[in-house]
Order: structure tokens, then sequence, then C-alpha cells
């Protein structure tokens, strides 16, 4: 089955925005891991009135993977934390036009990175972020995410 | 932009010479072989002269050969339409771990029917033990289907050793032949197997139209009812121009078999020897000596599969993965998980499959191009930059350290 991908997702893909790595970040997460074939980090720079001033990510996954992490740092970069928080799954998609069914779990890992920098931000600070829950999947626990669609299963 | 086609184990192109010898039998010829008059009848012969042909290319009596839609429901057919047939003396069926689709899911559906199904493992090269064969023979096994050459990782099997071994217990033989067929010298009559299945579109004919070879005194159910076509065996009118199609380029294939063969084996071992050489973090997956001429398959450590298909794709190169995002499934290929690929690399594959069209100047293209896209993928992995930091081990690495052959 070809995948249909969006021209946004395919743009992303071919030309992503924000790779690497940021030294001495304010936060750093990384979610998924390597036998269910995805794994994102994202690196946050959070200035001190809490604005996240740059976003950097890697992934290793499919092509939505990557598309799905590039629209994500852009999505976040210049919000406040609490804005970032408010970047869900859905508004990753929609900012790519969508994404095949199958390829929904991306965009949940997307949101799941943020959640995890943001995370380890609030950890290294010592505050909380209201509304924030301790992410789920972690590189070293192999869990599954529940998918969400609407679509029957491919 | 220019176009790199290297996924001839997918499908090929037709040949001119198999569309011309088509192209009467749209319009002109266009009878229905069953038909009395003499429109039918030219028809009738022309399908008669196509099995004819065939059969002694591979050594085969013609009324041994019945046509098929494809590979799909040749396998089907023999072992569906054996099992059931033979289903008074055993309901156990021996197949492996690596075979395609058509041959899996067709015994996962007899095993709903009653049939009890043992899957032989493979080694890491995708070869199947004779002896693990020998001893998972059992009083009520009646059908064994292995194929011929795997589609993914392209081993070629011991067919010969594995037939005779089912012969000696009374089993009939069925391989999967779709890869392998005209593409490596085999004379299927001095085989010691009872049914074969091949396809027509692999080997540069057109697509819709495929074989199954049963050996006289073989018996199997139907699988297709209605009319007498291929006598009475397989009902449905005949596929007349894609049969004659299919003919053509089994003669054509054949008749330039071992030149052909002897080309890609130069071009495959040449590819081969540049990515181990030029690309780190590279494993060749299947068995170097026993392999298909037209077969490449690698795994390249810290990147997916589907990034790497889709940037290649991007360049004009047309390639396929063993990672089944490709495929709908977020699951690893079956084959590749089989031969002990663990799934972080087993997402990770690239399948190059040459063809009588492609060129060594093709494969520089295509290696210089997956050079580029794995540096890129590499660059935004978080696998390789724990790996540069020395925060993971890395699969490959420890491969290299245990001396496993093909890996860089």
């Amino acid at each position: 089955m070809a995948m249909n991908y969006s021209e946004k997702v395919m743009d992303h893909f071919t030309n992503p925005r924000n790779v690497g790595e940021i030294e001495g970040c304010s936060g750093c997460g990384t979610v998924g891991n390597a036998v269910c074939g995805d794994i994102m980090r994202i690196y946050l720079d959070i200035d001190d009135q809490n604005i996240i001033r740059d976003a950097k990510f890697k992934t290793f996954g499919c092509g939505a993977a990557i598309a799905t992490s590039s629209m994500a740092t852009e999505l976040i970069k210049g919000k406040t934390v609490q804005q970032a928080l408010e970047v869900t799954n859905k508004a990753v998609m929609d900012a790519l036009d969508g994404l095949p069914p199958v390829k929904i779990h991306c965009s949940l890992l997307a949101e799941e990175a943020i959640h995890a920098a943001l995370w380890d931000y609030a950890e290294k600070n010592g505050i909380t972020i209201e509304g924030l829950e301790k992410p789920v999947s972690d590189i070293s626990e192999h869990e599954h995410l529940e998918v969400v669609s609407d679509e029957e299963d491919l | 932009m220019k176009q790199v086609y290297l996924d001839n184990a997918s499908t090929t192109p037709v040949r001119q010479e198999v569309l011309d010898a088509m192209l009467p039998y749209f319009m002109d010829e266009f009878g229905n072989p069953s038909s009395i008059y003499p429109l039918g009848q030219s028809a009738s012969d022309a399908v008669a002269q196509a099995r004819q042909t065939i059969a002694d290319l591979i050594g085969v009596k013609p009324t041994e050969i019945f046509f098929t839609s494809g590979g799909t429901e040749a396998d089907n057919w023999a072992i569906k339409g054996y099992a059931h047939a033979n289903k008074q003396r055993g309901r156990h069926i021996i197949t492996s771990a690596i075979e395609h689709h058509a041959v899996l899911h067709t015994c996962q559906a007899l095993e709903k029917d009653g049939f009890e199904v043992t899957y032989l493992p493979v080694n890491p090269d995708g070869l199947i033990s004779v002896a693990d064969f020998k001893a998972a023979i059992r009083e009520d096994t009646i059908l064994a289907t292995i194929m011929f050459a795997n589609n993914e990782i392209g081993t070629i099997e011991p067919i010969a050793e594995l037939a005779a071994a089912a012969k000696e217990r009374g089993v009939a033989f069925h391989t999967d032949a779709v890869q392998a067929f005209a593409h490596l010298p085999m004379n299927i009559g001095e085989l010691g197997i009872d049914m074969l299945s091949a396809s027509a579109h692999k080997l540069n004919g057109p697509k819709g139209v495929g074989l199954l070879y049963i050996r006289r005194g073989t018996k199997v159910d139907n699988l297709l009812d209605g009319g007498q076509q291929e006598r009475g065996r397989r009902a449905t009118t005949e596929n007349v121009p894609g049969i004659i199609g299919f003919a053509k380029a089994v003669e054509l294939a054949i008749g330039n078999l071992e030149a052909e063969y002897n080309r890609q084996l130069e071009i495959r071992d040449y590819a081969i020897r540049r990515i181990l050489d030029e690309i780190p973090h590279a494993k060749l997956n299947g068995s170097w000596e026993s392999r298909l001429a037209n077969n490449i398959n690698f795994s390249f450590e810290f990147i997916e599969g589907e990034g790497m298909l889709l940037q290649l794709a991007a360049r004009g190169i047309c390639t396929s993965s063993g990672s089944a995002c490709t495929s709908g499934s977020l699951d690893p290929s079956h084959v590749l998980l089989a031969i002990g690929l663990p799934h972080e690399i087993a997402h990770g594959s690239l399948r190059i499959s040459l063809g009588r069209d492609t060129t060594k100047e093709d494969i520089d293209f295509a290696i210089d191009s997956l050079k580029n896209t794995l540096q890129n993928l590499r660059s935004m992995s978080p696998l390789y930059e724990d790996y540069k930091n020395g925060h993971y081990a890395g699969i490959m690495d420890g491969y290299k350290n245990s001396g496993m052959a093909n890996v860089n």
C-alpha cells in the first residue's frame, strides 16, 4: 500500500525544520522505542518568562514521524510553556493537513515528546506545570501508545 | 527526473517482444478458445502452443501445466486443492516461516479448516535445514510447501533435497517458485517435485497470469468450479493474450538465462561489496552464496525503512523495504524476524532487486543516493546521537565483534 501523505507531510519530511540538538537545553524528552520503530527526542530552550525560545528535534522513524516532529517543534516555538501544553496531537495533525490512519500514532508520539521535554524542564527547575502529567512513553519502557482513530483497523 | 527502477522482485516491465506477441489476441484473434468456429479454434491452438512452449522449456508435459491468474492463485490451488483431496490420509502440512503470504495465509486458512501446519524455522541466512524438515515429517503429513527462493532476502532453498526427503516419506511437495522461475536454471521434471507455482509478471511478462505445474497423478481438488477449461481443472475463459505473453516471456528469459544470470550476478556482487565497503553499520540479509542473482537486501542501523524509501523515491530510485510501514502494518517483515534480526534493525531494511534493464550505472547512482540518504537520516536520528555519545551500544557493532560475516 502506498502511503498517501499530504503535501505538507511530504514538505516537512523532505525539508524538516528544527533538526538538531540544543546544548545545555532547558528541557529534553525522548519517547518511543526502537523496537516499535519510532523514537522522538525534543530539546527546548525556555527563557525566564517561560517562553520557548527554541525547539529542536531528533527522530528515528518513518516519514510521518519526522514530519510530525518537525511540525510539533514549529508549533511550540515562541509559545509559553502553558500554550505548548495545549498543542495536541490533533493540532499537529491538522497543521499537516492530516495523516493516514495507520500513522496517527506518530502525532501522539509528538505530543508526548513535547510533554516529556516539558516534564524534564519542570523537574530541572523544581516547578510544577499545571496540567502536565508524567509522560507515559519512555525509550526504555517499550510501552505502546493507544492509537486514537475513527478508522477501522487496516 | 531520471528514474531508476530497482524493484524487479515486485514486478517487471513487459518486454516489447512480449507485448507484440500478445496484441493480436486482443482485437483480431479475440475468440473464445472453447468456441467451435475457426476464430475460437485459432485462440485454442495459440493457448495449446503456449503451453507446449513452456512445457518444453522446463522439462514437463504440457498436460501438467495449468494456467492461473497468477502466483497467488497457483499457491492457493496447490495447497488447498491438495490438502482437501488428500485429507483422508492425514491433515498435517509442513511449510516454512519465511513463505510469501500467498502460502502463509493459505496455510492459516487451512488451520481454521482443521489442518495442522508446522512452520519450519530458518537459519540466519534464511536457509531451511533438510534435517529439520525430515524431523518434521509425521505419519499424518500429506503435503510440504517450501518456496524455491525467498522474495525478500533472495535465499535459494535446497529444493531438490527437500523434495527427495518428502518423496521418501510419501509426502507431496509443492514449491512457490515465483521469484526463481525462469531466473534460475531448473528442469522441473527432474527436480522431483509434485507442484510448482510461477507468475508471468516477475519475468517481463504481463500481470494477471501465472501457472501451476501439477505432476501427473497428483490428486488435487479444483479451486474454481465452472466450465471445462484447463481440461476441467480450472474454470474461467482463458486469459488468451496473457497466456501468449507468458509463454513468450518464458521463451525469451530461458533463451538467455545463463548470460543474464551472470550479468546480474556481477552487478549484484559489485553492489554488495560497495555497500559493505562504503556504508558503515550495514548488514547483508540472507545468504550470499545461495542467493538469487537479482536480490540485494540490507539492514542499516539507526534509521527506519520508510523514511529511506521515501528519500530514495524523491531521488528517482524505486526500491522496497522489509519495513512493513510501507504496507500499512507496523510490524517488521516476518522474513527478517525469522532470520533473527531484532526489530530495531528489521525496521531499517532495503531491498534492491535487479532486472534485465538494470545497469552498473543505475546501481552506482542508487548507492551514491543511498549514502546521502542514510547520512541525512542518521544526522536526525536520536539513536545515532546516542551511539556517538556512547549511550547506545549499536547492534551492528555487536555483530561485528561476534565475527558475523557480511556486516560493516
